[in-house]
């Protein structure tokens, strides 16, 4: 019997961070804060059905980032990772 | 124009041209979207439905295929429960929706990447996949195989255009995987995907392949969790999940 997993990952999210930061965070590679384990924001594991959205390390479940849209603001805490690797689009 | 503080990607709506059952529960529905720039295959649109009171629910959905013009597709599975999705699998032609996109570039597949391509689908998982599937038809010169996990034979999307395209092109192999009711003729007794599904005759995790999985988590888990114990490299593996909301 396979336990029904409620997180999805940072591929659900992309479009709520691109609309903030404008660009593609998919292809970002973050490093935890917590575990100091890389890897692209499209495997992290996301929790969306809340308020806001929660992005965490596949590896240590520590939160990476927050996401919280209200009708007239954004609030964004990425202190959970200690840095974004932001690949640039060729130009 | 792009003033610098404008977000790059805003909502704006787009109209249903079409809509046709893909299954019993499943439409495929084409959007015209005006001034639509192209997507990547495998890339997502953001679908939101307001209520007139304000209240708003959105949900990702996968491009089944590249755009034709400013005509986008993408097939949805109705969640008996859900929010969006028995809407939108009702809508009719002219009915208008609004949208971001094209999301993400992380799963997404292209033409001119020359690694043979190994493509795992679950369920609705199938949808990006195809359209990974459908841009190799237009350009691209790589080797496809595609594993589709589905419970029934009912339950497969795009089921005859899958049949031809594995009859007329010598780069695509499908084999198709049932959990729960299988053809008649099908050999393999019902069951969820095994490693033995996942290893395609001729190709070793070696050979530089890239492999894209799309289905619920647990699928997803389960197939990359086989495939790393294959031997494939976790680089090599691009995934994309989806919940059980709709």
């Amino acid at each position: 019997m396979m336990t029904e997993l409620t997180h999805v990952d940072g591929n659900a999210a992309a479009g709520a961070f691109a609309e903030v930061l404008g660009f593609d965070v998919t292809t970002a590679t973050l490093t935890c804060a917590g575990c100091g384990r890389f890897g692209p924001f499209a495997e992290s594991h996301v929790y969306h059905r809340a308020p806001g959205i929660v992005v965490r390390c596949p590896g240590c479940e520590n939160v990476l980032a927050r996401l919280v849209q209200t009708p007239t603001d954004v609030w964004l805490d990425l202190r959970g990772a200690q840095s974004w690797h932001i690949p640039f689009p060729a130009r | 124009m792009d003033d610098g503080l404008t977000p790059k990607l805003q909502w704006r709506v787009a109209r249903v041209v079409d809509s046709e059952p893909e299954t019993e529960s499943a439409q495929t529905i084409g959007l015209a979207v005006p001034g639509w720039g192209g997507h990547l295959a495998g890339q997502h649109v953001d679908l939101k439905l307001t209520a007139e009171d304000g209240y708003s629910a959105q949900r990702s959905y996968s491009l089944s295929r590249p755009a034709d013009g400013e005509r986008i597709e993408l097939t949805v599975q109705q969640i008996a429960d859900g929010e969006v999705s028995p809407y939108l699998t009702g809508v009719r032609p002219g009915e208008e929706i609004e949208l971001r996109g094209p999301i993400g570039g992380w799963f997404v597949w292209r033409p001119v990447e020359q690694a043979r391509i190994l493509l795992v689908a679950g369920g609705s998982g199938i949808v990006p996949l195809m359209a990974m599937v459908r841009q190799r038809i237009v350009m691209g010169s790589t080797e496809f195989r595609l594993v589709y996990s589905v419970r029934s034979p009912a339950d497969v999307y795009y089921a005859q255009e899958l049949g031809h395209l594995e009859r007329d092109c010598d780069w695509l192999r499908v084999a198709v995987v049932y959990t729960r009711t299988a053809t008649p003729q099908t050999a393999r007794p019902p069951g969820r995907v095994g490693s033995g599904d996942l290893a395609v005759p001729g190709w070793t995790p070696d050979d530089g392949l890239r492999v894209y999985v799309c289905g619920p988590t647990g699928f997803v888990e389960s197939v990359t969790t086989k495939l790393i114990g294959q031997g494939h490299r976790p680089s090599a593996l691009r995934t994309e999940r989806f919940g059980p909301s709709g």
